[in-house]
């Protein structure tokens, strides 16, 4: 029980201070200052303390796209375990519905987008379906390769049983899918080099541009959904990369939110030395992905 | 071979009656002449008179004789247009009917420049069109037809803080096909106030056509009025303009290589340009108390002397910034990722690029040797040279090299300048200017010529003064460069064009 609320005040509260850490290590590499850590945290709750103005050529879909993300994003969230603590809620098969409760948010986030029916927004719908057609694959390979490693098809056996042990007996397999996933995770948060979340130019965004016409309180909701979406996968990817576990609950938890904090740093990094992708090459690196993630499950199938 | 124009040189003046008047044929048929043997248009605007306009055609000779042409003729309220077979006369010539209502024949684009009111009384040609064809960007624009294109409109508002445009993309998915960019929404009618002048008000609003390009501007409007009223500047004067222009380049192009590597996504480098674009621009400041160099060049000299304390100050100050940008840009150039972003994005071709007749970094990133410091010497530049740099790949690539190559020029011209400073007065007295006279200047601001034509009446007062700002000539090649490339590239390449909205709508 104590372990499903601390689940669950993590996944409220953290999410926001992944992006600030990842700010500050990109203001480090910079030369600067930056903002402060809690900068994400202000930004949602000045948006929630504003109005909301609404195109009168949209529909109720507009209003739903922000809620019906962040509620996809939220339930999946429940469904990840946290460190080396299962998750609140599983049952066999719940990596599908993982999988495709990203699915039903992104497709709620576009269609509103297109509900708007202004240009920008339908090219970054289009971007977005074409980018995430391609990222879905990796995804189900490494869900394949976790559920014959662990043999089972629920996320918290799964993901709890990677350990040094495992990655012993399948390192190769569990290398490929953790660069798989890594470039996955940077795509579907719109990370550099795929997205760069911090542009103003609103025909190079991808996911920015979907939002354009999202005002206040949506708007909160959009970031807070962004940034909850980052630690949902994040947590899935620091499974993969880092399976600390203790055996004791307290330390695990501390474990866990190092991890993380590790992880956005890394991002930052990556964010910082390199730049964007030509949106056309976009696609081969994402099926590079894929190619990886491909082999994993070769490889723990053979 | 003169064309049957007046040659002369950079910075002079002369009477009016020296500008041959020949018919409309031969005029036509000179300007035609030149241009295919290898000159170049840098100005050509109309008089608006009761029957017509006098139209008058600035050209730069090729390379090396350092020569410029003018000629003119009188026309009614129509002309032949030379547009299909010079392209790099379709904006003057559209901006000729726009401000003399005379219009040119057979102009294969014949679309409003600014959306202005015309310089004489009467109705303009888009009178037709919603708002009489003086509200900015009403126009009909450029469409492709079919069901897989799709259009996409950008700005006059823009989600970043810049200057109001607006671009029409005609695109197939995430390729254009076309774009096309519709100004004058900074249109203030500076050309239209500075009719009758000088005032006292002149120099500022020279100082206002671009605010990024104030000492570019006003040194070629000190150029004429120094010109006009038979006075030289000093020495010290003329340095201190040169040490100004070339802060003024330094700080731009800091700052556009900021930005482009900004919208790569590259953040490092970007953000250390964006501070040290701030100290080049203090290092104006330290000159003339502004950081955009307001106030510092004055018809006669300059505003404010730059003594021992300043220049030993000033030569400190440049001393460090080149340690520090030389770092931030090597950054640049040594992440694959950005090279990758840079090559092959946006190019215009060596052809395109003398057809349509771009001047400054752009030209010289596509090959083209033009360079006004060394072409048309002016001021100090008569005494000291810069080299000048080309690239040869066209691209978004070359247009980035060849702005930090001219950075590091820049920065030994200003180390040498500020050594050397010569001795002297910096202030001759102005005196009024000459009466029936036309003086020409041609100054390289950081985006390429800037051209001031001036002509006085009877009395010694602007009869025209005509401002061409290297954007007039360039945003074309922005519209070419876009051809067939990816939408997504499009705020790169526009960066690395970095383009003046206000010095193209005056």
């Amino acid at each position: 029980m104590a372990n499903s609320i601390i689940h669950i005040f993590l996944a409220l509260v953290m999410p926001p201070l992944l992006l600030g850490v990842i700010a500050k290590t990109k203001a480090a590499f910079a030369g600067r200052v930056g903002a402060p850590f809690l900068q994400p945290y202000y930004d949602i709750l000045r948006l929630l303390h504003k109005g909301s103005v609404f195109s009168t050529t949209t529909t109720w879909i507009f209003r739903a796209g922000p809620i019906v993300t962040l509620a996809t994003t939220a339930v999946a969230a429940m469904l990840i375990p946290f460190g080396a603590h299962p998750s609140p809620f599983s049952f066999q098969g719940d990596m599908i519905l993982y999988a495709y409760l990203f699915a039903l948010g992104r497709f709620f986030t576009m269609a509103a987008a297109l509900d708007t029916g202004s240009s920008f927004e339908g090219m970054g719908s289009a971007r977005e379906a074409t980018y995430s057609c391609l990222a879905e694959p990796t995804l189900f390979f490494a869900l394949i390769t976790l559920s014959r490693l662990s043999g089972s098809y629920s996320l918290s056996p799964m993901l709890v049983n990677i350990s040094f042990g495992v990655w012993l007996n399948n390192g190769a397999a569990l290398l490929m899918l953790v660069g798989g996933m890594f470039i996955i995770l940077l795509a579907e948060n719109c990370r550099i080099p795929f997205d760069d979340p911090t542009t103003h130019l609103e025909l190079t965004m991808i996911h920015e541009v979907m939002v354009l016409d999202h005002s206040g309180p949506a708007l909160a909701i959009i970031h807070y959904a962004a940034a909850l979406k980052l630690f949902v996968l994040g947590a899935f990817f620091v499974h993969l990369a880092l399976p600390y576990a203790t055996g004791n609950p307290y330390l695990d938890w501390g474990l866990f939110i190092i991890s993380m904090l590790e992880l956005a740093v890394v991002i930052g990094i990556v964010e910082s030395v390199m730049a964007r992708l030509r949106l056309i090459r976009i696609p081969q690196l994402l099926v590079a992905a894929t190619i990886l993630a491909a082999f994993s499950t070769l490889l723990v199938i053979r | 071979m003169s064309h049957g124009m007046k040659t002369f040189y950079n910075g002079t003046s002369f009477g009016r009656d020296e500008i041959p008047v020949p018919d409309n044929d031969t005029f036509f048929q000179s300007v035609l002449d030149a241009i295919t043997s290898g000159w170049r248009v840098c100005s050509y605007f109309g008089i608006p008179n009761a029957a017509g306009a006098t139209l008058y055609c600035i050209m730069s000779s090729r390379a090396g004789s350092g020569t410029l042409g003018i000629t003119s003729t009188s026309v009614g309220r129509s002309f032949p247009s030379l547009a299909a077979a010079c392209p790099q006369l379709q904006m003057f010539e559209r901006e000729i009917a726009e401000q003399c209502l005379t219009r040119p024949e057979g102009h294969p684009w014949f679309k409003p420049v600014r959306f202005q009111k015309p310089l004489c009384d009467g109705k303009g040609f888009w009178s037709e069109t919603d708002g009489g064809g003086l509200l900015p960007g009403v126009t009909d624009f450029y469409r492709v037809d079919g069901d897989e294109v799709h259009e996409v409109a950008v700005g006059p508002v823009h989600a970043g803080i810049i200057e109001p445009g607006h671009f029409r993309f005609q695109c197939h998915g995430e390729e254009v096909f076309h774009l096309e960019i519709a100004h004058g929404f900074q249109h203030r009618g500076i050309e239209w106030s500075l009719i009758g002048g000088p005032t006292m008000r002149s120099m500022h609003l020279m100082e206002t056509i671009a605010g990024d390009t104030t000492v570019g501007h006003a040194q070629a409007y000190c150029m004429n009025m120094e010109t006009l009223a038979g006075i030289f500047a000093s020495p010290r004067a003329e340095t201190v303009r040169g040490i100004a222009l070339e802060l003024e380049r330094l700080a731009n192009h800091i700052g556009d290589l900021g930005a482009i590597s900004g919208d790569t996504g590259y953040l490092p480098t970007s953000s250390f340009c964006g501070r040290i674009r701030g100290d080049f621009l203090n290092m104006t400041a330290l000159l003339c108390g502004s950081r955009f160099g307001r106030g510092l060049l004055r018809p006669g000299g300059i505003g404010y002397d730059c003594d021992t304390a300043i220049a030993e100050e000033m030569q400190k100050r440049l001393q460090t910034g080149r340690e520090e940008i030389t770092q931030a840009i090597n950054l640049l150039w040594s992440a694959p990722s950005v090279m990758a972003r840079l090559e092959d994005t946006g190019v215009v071709s060596e052809v395109d690029a003398r057809e349509i007749g771009l001047v400054g970094p752009a030209a010289r990133a596509c090959g083209l040797n033009r360079d006004v410091r060394r072409d048309h010497p002016f001021g100090i530049f008569r005494m000291s040279q810069i080299p000048v740099i080309t690239g040869s790949s066209c691209d978004v690539y070359a247009r980035t090299m060849v702005r930090w190559l001219e950075v590091q020029r820049s920065l030994d011209f200003i180390d040498e300048q500020v050594r050397h400073l010569p001795r002297g007065g910096y202030q001759t007295k102005m005196r009024p200017i000459a009466a029936d006279c036309c003086a020409v200047a041609l100054t390289e601001g950081w985006r390429g010529e800037i051209c001031h034509t001036a002509l006085t009446d009877g009395e010694g007062r602007f009869e025209r003064y005509k401002i061409v700002d290297p954007s007039f000539h360039n945003w074309s090649g922005l519209e070419l460069a876009l051809r067939n490339q990816q939408i997504s590239d499009f705020p790169l390449c526009n960066k690395s064009f970095n383009l003046s909205y206000c010095g193209f709508d005056l």
